[in-house]
Parts: structure tokens; C-alpha cells; sequence
């Protein structure tokens, strides 16, 4: 650093790194977010892809963004506009200018702003920054393009090549700006393209390329920051995706049941990272079936669930609408199965990139008949891991499909992961039927305490039995019409869903004496605890409680929704928890804030909205 | 251990005085004891229907599931325990209308099952619908008026799959069934065995020319492996090619000796010939019954298994915990 620079300590930053879906702007983010996290930052990332099959190089459709925050104390969400915003092209500039700060730094690869490329983004004259109102001392434009070729010249790479790295120079710019080492960076390459050195050392040279080109003009429009860590939790860490952490979870949980893994599947966004992650662990023994369609992706699971395994089928909001039958079929025949729903913008083919949480009435209610499942909502990437887990320990201990709901932001987004030790998890032991019941056993004999029916797997000599879709007899397990036999039947099965221990519902924040409690579920943690502690810091009254448990509802739901004079129920939906929440609780009216826009939350606006709930 | 059909049996058969479906299911109960896996190794699965209600008659693991689905089922099931040996009962509405889908694609990816076709041509269970192998202008409670569609062929659905193994039956004719059934079972794939079944009820009388004995010796041809295609009372018949067909000669006229006769190679890779042979009907043409077509495949399954050992003797990391040690990683002190 040359002493002219002044390092200023920051507490938080946001990056969105931005430009056509081939500039490799998810593989900059990420570096740039582990980099972060290996000093002690707390990280969130989120990446946000075009809906485009492959749309035109340099048009506006074609726009690929991903954002990173970085934070000195505990960050919660990947942020709602960010403080520098790195524009690969014109494109790029002109649909992510709206999500910058007004004061945000701007880095541009003037390269990519020539006439052409202003055209393909619909700017109407030769000066985009003066078309947009931006100030040009913010701006930092820079030829990106020619220096990267200009820096791999004698590399020997062609020119297509070599664009691959022009994200690597911006890379390094961005490291400069907040005085990132970025040897980090250089060993994440390395391993990366362990099998193409050439392809990693070219990297290399060009982040470094973009560090030195900060630092030798440390343009007016910036200067340089560091993000100091005020918490530090000892330990080892990774990145990681929710979708990733959701297949460790259920990796972690096949492997401590002692079971076989098995997931019966169909390609579907934004679910599909599921898929890929576990198909590649054959190795621990993991079996993947890519199905023919949603249909089979479940019933083939229902099959092994029989068979033994620890099966998972994994979809989002159309698959389950699709995986409802065979859902109901574990339903009935009271099978452990896992159903993934990683919900999506909908109705139908809906939006298929983009995040909602709109499926909670279908896995609550979606299916014939009276069809108890248990339901919970993972709170953030990192936390899919745990939840995975404890859905599997759930449906292998209660005899039951149980559905585990993330949606596109939580599985896409990333945060750090701190290393699990299985050994720590609590064990999973599924009600197998004792050997000494030989010859007295019928399938649907329950264990006392949780009311689910032993588990006999095929294999066994001695406990042969038949299930179905028809309704049983409780004492024989042979088909019956018999009125009472089916009413008994339901209530057991309902009352084996109600029996299920979940932990309490935690509150945050002035627990006591709130004015107002936020309640939400699932992924929107992060955004809520955020806009609550932003409340709680601007002097107002105000708690935080977050559903991960759904069905069944944590045992203290309505002593904790009755003790505020004010509860706000925020959603990514017209307002189905709230919907749930009133059904299950006597006399409960919540206030309402509800977003379907398939964008997560933005924590000012929150914070206008429980201001307004406040002030009412 | 020595089976009996009795160790395979259970409860007593719901289905109509008649029905097909005893003559089969008291079949199935004998190759499985002549087979010789034990029930609790074996796991009989079946859709919607009256023929899917057979796994309930069965002393074996089983489930009766949801219509139409059982190959998906029954694939999830042998793929999570290949060790167990799977059936599949299907209708032609649970295999071949709503679980046509599965049909074609279990049939694909050659998952080691033995899959049970039972063919009556006629919804029984909802009374009286046509099926998807009713006949063109099958007159039933849905179609008054005669259906306006053609029907599926089994066959041609298992060989356009790209099925290894396709075998017929007539549900009477029981020690023809017993031997198909086992052949299913040795075949390692997915065994298609479709099963010709009378429905005395709503479609009585499908299988009129070929439901006794005496109607299978003038209607029938038993195909054997490596046998000339003989048939007839007095195995007076056989088939030849001729140009892209087969044709019907009689053996002593025109100069026709058994020498002329076309073998039968069930082996054979290219289905062609085995096609026009499970595709031939009456009156001009005698039904093909037995082994049509038996080639081997890896299997689905077996390939799953191979995968795994391979890739667990390539990859270093066999536990979670030493997955996750294959990521970047940081440590905060």
C-alpha cells in the first residue's frame, strides 16, 4: 500500500459484481467472499441469473449478477443495495444501476461500452453515465478488456481465453479497494484448476494485474477500506450454498441412521444443484435416479423408503404438484420420505429463477383425503444443512414423509459454513420392529411413546407384510372399509404428526416489552432480524420471531403470538402463514406484509412498513 | 431351503368366480417356490386395479400402491436394495395407460425387475371402460358407440423401449406361465411378461382362441430358443420369412420340409424378426406364446452398484467427514 492511500475501517460492504452470464461473475464473487470470510467477516451472497435459455452476449436480458456483503459484526442477508457495483458491460450497468447506493463506486470496463454495446443495452446516446444521471467522479472506467489481453499476451491463450479472465481483473480491483491479500485468491485458483495450471497461473497474474492497477492509480473515486472482524468464532469453515449444505444435511443424516441414501429426482430450477451435488458422491454410496418424470422422482423414493433406504426426493412448487399422489401414498403406508421444495416464483411454470414462498398451503394441504405431514422451513443457507438433517431424523424416527421447504434465495445464497462434527449431531434411531415380536407383529403396531408404526424392512425373515394405498385395519393390517377402523386410522395418523417435539419458538430483541413482534418463516431470518434490529437501533420496541417449524407448530406458538399488543406476519406470499397461524391460534389477527415479487426482502422497506405498523 | 406354492401364499383371492387372475396368481405361487427366493427376500409390488390387488395374496414383502405407478415404485425399491428380487403387477390401464410413462422407462433403463403385464383389455375395477389395448371400435360404457382410437400393443411398446426380455401367457395355461415367469426371473433386466387374462365380466370371451387347451393347439405357437416355429394339431405348421413378413407354410406341401422351418432366436440382438412374431394375430397368423425375446444387458441396478465400487476405489473420502475436508476451507483461531 503507498502512503499517500489512507486505509478507512468500515463495518460493512456490498459488492454486486455484474455483467453478461459467461463473464464469471459468480466465480469472482465467490473468491472475493471467501477471501472475506478466511480474515473473520461474516459473509451472505446472492446470485441472481437471468431467466434467459442463453440470451444474446451483451444484451439486457443476458445480465448476470452476484452480490456479496461483507460484514465486520454478524451479516444477515446478502444486503439491499450495494456500496460498489462492478459493471461488465453496458448492459450490466444500465439493469443493476438501480441497485447501487446512491454514493456506491462504480467500476466499469470501458471496453464494453463502445457503440455496439450501447446499443444491444438500449442506451440512446454515446454517454451512458451522463443518460443515467450518474457522476463520473464515482465512476471508475477502466479498458479491462485490453489490459487483460495486454497482461496474457505472451500467455500464448487465444482471445477467447483470455476474456475468460477480464472477472479476475476486476476481481483484483475490487481486493485492492478493500485491501484484501490475495493469497487467498491465488490458492482458491490453484486448486480450482488443479488439472489446468496454465488456466489458474493466467488468473492469477491478471487479479494481480487488477490489485496493481488500483494501487498504482488509486483513481479519485476511490478509496481504500478495510473490514475489521468484531466477532471471531474459532473454527473451520467453508462457503457454501444452501442447496449444497441441504445434500450435506441429508448426506450427514444417511450416514449417522446407518442407512443408505437414496434420491429419486427430476431436473428442475432451482432445485436441481440437489441433484448434482449428491450424484457426485457415489463414493460414500449415495444413489441418485434421475427419473422420467416428478411423478417417479417421488414414487421411486416411496419404494426405497420400503426397501430401507433414507430416501429424499427433491423439486420445487410444479414437482410437488406433481409428487402429491406419491407423497400421499407415504402418507398412508406411513413411510419415511424427505420431499426438498425448493420453492420458486408460481403459479405453473411461474418465474422460475426467482423466489417465493407460495408453497406452504400445498405441502400443508395440497393432497386427497386427510393428509397430516410434518413441514418445516429452512432459515438460511448454512442453516439447510441442519434442517436437512433434522427432516431426515424427523421422517426416519416418526414414520412419516415430512417436507422440508428452502426457496431459490436460500439455496443459491451462501454464508460460512462452519465445519459440522457428526459426532456432536444427535443419533437417529428409526422405531425398527424388535426381532422378539416375530410372529405377533401386524404393520401397524406403534411405538408407545411417538405412535409410529415399526418399521419392518424387506429382508427380514419372519415380518412379510403388505401396505398399500387402501386404508388398513390398525389391528390385522389387512384392507378395510370398516367406518370406525378408518376414523381411528386418521386420528392415529394425525396424532402421530401432533406428537412430534419441536423446539420452542425463540424470540429476539426486547422480548419482554416489544411494541410490535415480526413473525415470519423460513428464509426470511435474515432480512427480518435485520430490519428488527435496525428498528431496535433507531430506539423502537420491537422483537423477532422466525418459524423453522411449521407443522407441528412449536408448543409455545400462541403464548408467544398472544403477548404482543402488535404482530406483523411478513411473507413472500399473500399471506398463507398468517392464513395457517389464524387457523391454529384462537383469536389471532396479525397485522400483514406481503411481497411476491420474487425478490427476497429489502430491509428498508421493512423497516418503512413496521415503522408504519408502529406509528398506527 | 425347498419352497412350496403354500409358503408363498396368503389370504384369500377377492376377485370374481372365474377371473384370470386366480389361474395366474396360483401360477406365480409355484414358479416362485420352483425359483426358490425366500419371501422375505422377495417384495411383490403392484399398482391400481383388480390384478394390483395380487400382492395382498402374496406371503412375500409387498405393497399395493397407487395407480399407475408401480415401475416407478418397484424401481426406487431395487435400486435401494438390490438385493431383494422385485415384481411388479400391473393391468393394462395401471401399466400401460396412466403408468405408461414408467412402462417405457423402466423398460429403458433395463431395471432388474420382473414385470407382470396382466392384460384383460378392459377396466374391470371402475366396470367396464375400454382400455388402451381394446381393440379399434370396442364398444364398452365409455365408447357406446365403438372406440375411435387404435390400441397398444405390449410388445411393441417393450421392444420400442428398447425391453431385453418380452414373454406372453395365456393365464390358463399354467405350466407355460410357470415357465415364462421363471424365465422372467432368470433374465436379468427387465422382464416383460404379458399376460393374457379373461375378464368374465365386461370383456368375456378377449382371448376366446386361445383360453383352453385345445384352442392354444390350433391358435397358439409355442416359441422356443433355438426350435423350429412348428405349430398346429399335428405340428403340421411353421412360419418363414418372406420378403419383410413371416408367413404360415404347411410343412409337406410345396416341397416344405422342417429344413425350411425359421428357427427361433430369442437371443438375437436386433428385434426385428421377434417383433413380427409377438405381433402376429389371428385368423391368418397363430399367437406367439413363450420366450420371444431374452437378450442379455447390464442392468440399471447392477451398473449402480458397479459405479459405486468404482468410484469408492478412485475417490479418497468415504465418510462425511472426510467430504467435507474436499472443500476450500478456512480456520478462524
Amino acid at each position: 500500500m503507498t502512503a499517500e492511500v489512507k486505509i478507512q475501517p468500515i463495518d460493512d460492504v456490498i459488492v454486486l459484481f455484474s455483467g453478461d452470464s459467461g463473464d464469471g461473475m459468480q466465480l469472482a464473487g465467490n473468491i472475493f467472499s471467501t477471501i472475506s470470510a478466511t480474515v473473520g467477516n461474516s459473509i451472505s451472497t446472492f446470485p441472481n441469473y437471468p431467466a434467459d435459455i442463453r440470451a444474446p452476449q451483451g444484451s439486457l436480458t443476458g445480465v448476470s449478477g452476484f452480490q456479496v456483503h461483507v460484514g465486520a459484526d454478524k451479516v444477515y442477508t446478502p444486503g439491499d443495495r450495494c456500496d460498489v457495483l462492478v459493471a461488465m458491460n453496458a448492459a450490466a450497468l444500465k439493469t443493476q444501476y438501480g441497485k447501487a447506493k446512491p454514493n456506491a463506486t462504480i467500476i466499469i470496463d470501458t471496453d464494453c461500452f463502445q457503440k455496439k454495446d450501447l446499443e444491444k443495452a438500449a442506451f440512446k446516446t454515446d454517454d451512458p453515465l451522463k443518460e443515467m444521471g450518474i457522476d463520473p467522479d464515482r465512476v471508475v472506467a477502466c479498458p479491462i478488456t485490453q489490459m487483460v489481453k495486454d497482461c496474457l499476451a505472451d500467455s500464448g491463450m487465444d482471445q477467447k481465453a483470455m476474456m475468460k479472465c477480464r472477472n479476475m481483473f476486476a476481481l483484483g480491483l475490487v481486493c485492492w479497494l478493500f485491501s484484501r491479500d490475495l493469497d487467498v485468491a491465488f490458492n482458491f485458483l490453484r486448486e480450482k484448476f488443479a488439472k489446468k495450471p496454465a488456466i489458474a497461473e493466467a488468473n492469477i497474474k491478471v487479479i494481480q494485474a487488477g490489485y496493481d492497477y488500483g494501487h498504482n492509480t488509486h483513481s479519485s473515486a476511490m478509496n481504500v477500506y478495510r473490514i475489521e472482524s468484531k466477532v471471531k468464532e474459532p473454527g473451520t469453515y467453508m462457503d457454501i450454498t444452501g442447496n449444497k449444505a441441504t445434500a450435506y444435511g441429508f448426506i450427514a443424516a444417511a450416514e449417522k441412521a446407518g442407512l443408505r441414501l437414496y434420491l429419486g429426482s427430476y431436473p428442475i430450477t432451482p432445485a436441481t444443484d440437489v441433484l448434482h451435488e449428491l450424484a457426485k458422491h457415489k463414493s460414500l454410496g449415495v444413489t441418485t435416479v434421475q427419473c422420467e418424470d416428478e411423478i417417479a422422482g417421488c414414487a421411486s423414493s416411496v419404494g426405497a423408503a420400503f426397501a430401507g433406504a433414507l430416501a429424499v426426493t427433491s423439486t420445487s412448487g410444479p414437482g410437488i404438484c406433481l409428487k402429491s399422489e406419491a407423497m400421499n401414498l407415504a402418507v398412508i403406508m406411513e413411510l419415511p420420505l424427505v420431499v426438498l421444495d425448493v420453492q420458486r416464483g408460481g403459479p405453473a411454470t411461474g418465474l422460475p429463477t426467482k423466489s417465493e414462498q407460495t408453497d406452504l398451503l400445498q405441502v400443508l394441504f395440497g393432497r386427497n383425503g386427510e393428509s397430516p405431514m410434518p413441514v418445516m422451513a429452512a432459515l438460511s443457507p448454512t442453516d439447510c444443512f441442519d434442517a436437512a438433517y433434522e427432516a431426515s431424523k424427523m421422517a426416519l424416527e416418526h414414520m412419516t414423509p415430512v417436507v422440508l421447504l428452502t426457496d431459490a434465495y436460500v439455496a443459491n445464497g451462501s454464508g460460512a459454513f462452519k465445519l459440522p462434527d457428526l459426532a456432536q449431531y444427535p443419533a437417529i434411531n428409526p422405531p425398527y420392529v424388535p426381532e422378539e415380536m416375530k410372529g405377533t407383529w401386524t404393520p401397524y403396531m406403534r411405538d408407545e411413546k411417538t405412535g409410529a408404526r415399526y418399521w419392518a424392512v424387506p429382508g427380514r425373515e419372519g415380518f412379510e407384510h403388505v401396505l398399500g394405498g387402501l386404508e388398513k385395519d390398525n389391528e390385522t393390517g389387512a384392507i378395510s372399509t370398516n367406518p370406525e377402523n378408518h376414523e381411528l386410522m386418521t386420528r392415529l395418523r394425525q396424532e402421530k404428526v401432533d406428537r412430534i417435539q419441536v423446539p420452542d419458538l425463540e424470540v429476539a430483541g426486547d422480548k419482554d416489552d416489544a411494541d410490535l413482534l415480526i413473525v415470519g418463516f423460513g428464509s426470511t431470518f435474515g432480512h427480518l432480524r435485520a430490519a428488527m434490529n435496525e428498528l431496535r437501533a433507531a430506539g423502537k420496541k420491537v422483537a423477532h420471531a422466525q418459524f423453522k417449524y411449521i407443522n407441528p407448530l412449536p408448543a409455545n406458538t400462541a403464548e408467544v403470538l398472544k403477548k404482543y399488543p402488535k404482530v406483523v406476519v411478513a411473507e413472500q406470499n399473500m399471506g398463507q402463514l398468517a392464513a395457517f397461524l389464524r387457523m391454529k391460534v384462537n383469536g389471532f389477527v396479525p397485522e400483514q406484509y406481503n411481497q411476491v415479487k420474487g425478490q427476497p426482502f429489502v430491509v428498508n422497506e421493512l423497516v418503512a412498513a413496521f415503522n408504519d405498523i408502529l406509528n398506527k | 431351503m425347498a419352497y412350496t406354492a403354500q409358503d408363498f401364499k396368503k389370504g384369500q383371492p377377492r376377485w370374481c368366480p372365474g377371473c384370470g387372475d386366480h389361474f395366474f396368481l396360483a401360477s406365480l405361487h409355484k414358479a416362485m417356490a420352483e425359483i426358490g427366493v425366500p419371501p422375505y427376500q422377495t417384495a411383490v409390488i403392484s399398482g391400481i386395479g383388480c390384478s394390483s390387488r395380487l400382492p395382498h395374496y402374496m406371503a412375500t414383502y409387498g405393497m399395493n400402491t397407487i395407480h399407475g405407478r408401480a415401475a416407478a415404485i418397484a424401481t426406487g425399491c431395487k435400486v435401494a436394495n438390490p438385493d431383494l428380487t422385485v415384481w411388479q403387477i400391473s393391468g393394462d390401464g395401471d401399466g400401460l395407460a396412466i403408468g405408461g410413462n414408467h412402462f417405457i422407462h423402466a423398460n429403458r433403463r433395463n431395471i432388474n425387475l420382473n414385470m407382470i403385464l396382466l392384460n384383460n383389455r378392459i377396466y374391470g375395477l371402475t366396470k367396464g371402460q375400454y382400455s388402451p389395448t381394446s381393440p379399434r371400435g370396442f364398444v364398452s360404457k365409455s365408447s357406446p358407440y365403438g372406440t375411435v382410437e387404435d390400441p397398444f400393443r405390449p410388445a411393441e411398446l417393450c421392444f420400442g423401449a428398447r425391453g431385453h426380455f418380452f414373454a406372453r401367457a395365456v393365464a390358463t395355461d399354467a405350466p407355460a406361465t410357470i415357465e415364462v415367469l421363471k424365465a422372467a426371473y432368470r433374465h436379468q433386466g427387465a422382464s416383460v411378461c404379458e399376460i393374457l387374462q379373461n375378464c368374465v365380466i365386461f370383456n368375456n370371451g378377449a382371448y376366446d382362441s386361445v383360453y383352453s387347451k385345445e384352442g392354444r393347439a390350433k391358435n397358439a405357437i409355442y416359441v422356443e430358443h433355438g426350435k423350429p416355429l412348428i405349430f398346429g394339431e399335428n405340428r403340421e405348421y411353421g412360419l418363414v420369412q418372406e420378403g419383410f413378413g413371416l408367413k404360415v407354410v404347411k410343412i409337406g406341401e410345396n416341397g416344405i420340409t422342417e429344413q425350411d422351418i425359421l428357427v427361433h432366436d430369442a437371443h438375437c440382438e436386433d428385434n426385428t424378426l421377434q417383433l413380427k412374431l409377438a405381433m402376429m394375430e389371428g385368423p391368418d397368423f397363430p399367437i406367439a406364446l413363450g420366450v420371444i425375446r431374452d437378450v442379455a444387458a447390464p442392468t440399471y441396478d447392477g451398473a449402480v452398484e458397479q459405479q459405486i465400487e468404482e468410484v469408492k476405489a478412485k475417490k479418497p473420502y468415504h465418510t462425511f467427514a472426510e467430504l467435507l475436508k474436499t472443500n476450500d476451507t478456512w480456520t478462524i483461531e
